[in-house]
């Protein structure tokens, strides 16, 4: 059997395999993360609620509405991105001219309800939801096994990655994003309607955490609890790749899973805490993140 | 994406038939505590170009902000165009037919310069075409594909000016546009304002360089302490220059 560094090709491809997969929701993640706190400045600790809420729709509308798993990666983000734009419209608002700490704690404060609420009704231990028929099955590559859900996880997200990138940077609508988070009072001495554009990105980074959501279900086990989870690893990548930076977050979500694959690879038990190494090394070297601008 | 920026909501606003574009009676403006503006009154009829003159801190640039709903608490009245504005949003003001131009410029250092110049929604039909623009500030042809903010002073504030050029704005507030520039712009710039007064539009220009403003406007207004002080008009200047020199301490 073929060896790479003494491991055998397959372990060391199904192993970053998974890693490249929990780099894209990394990176769907840390994205939406990204979207809001350039226009809003706002940390938005109920990030991993609203990925968990995207979960928890989708499992849900397929129990008691008969919502399939296509129908509910369009529906999902729709409901929690609506979701959003009403926490937005009438808890963020009324906070943005205050210091952006209390945004940090309002959304803290948020995720802790919505975790709790679903607690209470579902438990803790999660539910599975059936991997979607066409879905099922995987490729024999020859050198590895590839399951061809997780083929299509990492599709999503890269489209889905990539798209939001190119309205950002390409479209007018990405160019009223990117001026309003310099200079939202001229924007407004402009004609844009800068109040409502806040409350769309909310929404639409919102969306982007329950699209990730959907996505996880199918993976992991649907539980209240799985946002915080990941949450805190997200923080981590955001803070590698630098506050605010779109391609970046991308960029350092999927690098980060690769990193994190690999750790299991060769040294399992880091394999929790590599992320939060090379945050403690990047800080370091460049506090501003490695895609940020130096304030 | 473009009902963001293109809705004017129930308002319908008109144009008056007047000669009147700008009114502004017994304003009053305050950032939080501190009262800026205290009752400035002054109007602008259609097609003029008037300064607003004064020493720093006389609250020119402040009466500019307050026409734009850019401060924190308005009283008085600003009619634009015939219609009352007091109560009108931020974002709904450009409708109305105004461009502003900041004195810091505004350009945006995330966007390139074409960018920057195809950034502001367009508030009303007739604005210059990009080719015109173009035509008016062959520099910023040169140079479309630069970051913004990689752009000289003077070409920033070309561009600051270009962008409200296209979105069909006939009042145009500039705010200190000529501030640090190197002569030979400046005087660039004087002709542009030249040919956007020949274009029939209606320009108050806030400006510290008198001997910029002077040729160009059809009246000045001097400010002091938030008010409007003085009135002179273009045939007046003549006489009253040493009046204006000691009034603005130049």
């Amino acid at each position: 059997m073929t060896m790479i560094f003494g491991v055998p090709v397959a372990v060391f491809m199904g192993q970053l395999m998974l890693g490249l997969i929990n780099g894209a929701f990394y990176a769907l993640l840390s994205l939406g993360l990204a979207v809001i706190f350039g226009l809003l400045k706002i940390v938005n600790f109920a990030h991993g609620a609203m990925y968990m809420l995207g979960a928890f729709a989708t499992l849900l509308g397929m129990q008691y509405l008969g919502i399939g798993y296509w129908a509910a990666l369009l529906l999902a983000p729709l409901v929690v991105g609506a979701l959003g734009m009403v926490i937005e419209r009438l808890l963020l608002r009324r906070i943005g001219h205050l210091d952006h700490l209390y945004g940090l704690l309002l959304t803290f404060g948020l995720a802790l309800i919505f975790e709790g609420s679903l607690v209470n009704v579902f438990g803790v231990s999660g539910a599975r939801y059936p991997t979607p028929e066409a879905l099922q099955g995987g490729l024999q590559l020859g050198f590895m096994f590839l399951p061809t859900y997780r083929a299509w996880v990492l599709v999503a997200a890269l489209v889905v990655c990539l798209g939001t990138w190119y309205v950002i940077e390409r479209t007018r609508l990405g160019a009223y994003l990117r001026a309003g988070t310099e200079n939202p009072a001229l924007m407004q001495a402009f004609g844009v309607n800068v109040p409502q554009l806040i409350t769309l990105t909310y929404g639409f980074g919102v969306a982007l955490a329950a699209f990730a959501g959907v996505l996880a279900a199918p993976l992991y086990p649907v539980s209240p609890t799985m946002g915080s989870n990941l949450l805190i690893v997200v923080f981590a990548v955001v803070v590698i790749g630098g506050m605010g930076s779109i391609l970046g977050a991308v960029l350092t979500g999927l690098g980060m899973g690769l990193i994190e694959g690999l750790t299991k690879v060769y040294y399992p038990e880091a394999a929790n805490t590599v992320i939060f190494l090379v945050m403690i090394l990047v800080l370091m070297l460049r506090p501003a993140g490695l895609f940020g601008k130096e304030a | 994406m473009n009902q963001l920026a293109e809705q004017t909501g129930v308002t319908h606003y008109r144009d008056h038939d007047g000669a009147e574009m700008l009114r502004v009676s017994d304003l009053h403006a305050f950032y939080g505590e501190s009262h800026i503006l205290h009752g400035v009154d002054f109007e602008v009829r259609r097609g003029e170009l008037v300064t607003l003159l004064g020493r720093n801190g006389a609250g020119r640039s402040t009466t500019l902000k307050s026409i734009m709903n850019m401060v924190g608490r308005r009283t008085g009245s600003i009619m634009i165009n015939g219609n009352e504005t007091l109560d009108v949003k931020p974002h709904r003001i450009p409708r109305l037919g105004v461009g502003y131009c900041p004195e810091e410029r505004g350009i945006f250092a995330s966007l390139d310069v074409e960018e920057n110049l195809l950034l502001p929604p367009t508030v009303r039909s007739g604005g210059m075409s990009i080719d015109d623009i173009y035509a008016m500030f062959p520099n910023l042809y040169e140079r479309r594909r630069s970051q913004g903010t990689r752009l000289s002073g003077g070409e920033q504030q070309m561009l600051a000016m270009a962008r409200i050029l296209r979105t069909g704005a006939r009042l145009l507030l500039l705010d200190e546009i000529t501030e640090g520039l190197a002569p030979v712009i400046v005087q660039a710039l004087g002709e542009v304002l030249v040919k956007l007064k020949e274009r029939g539009m209606t320009i108050v220009l806030v400006e510290q360089n008198f001997r910029f403003a002077a040729p160009l406007a059809d009246r000045h207004y001097v400010m002091e302490h938030g008010r409007i002080i003085e009135e002179i008009s273009a045939a007046e200047l003549p006489s009253r220059r040493e009046h204006l020199h000691s009034l603005l301490g130049v």
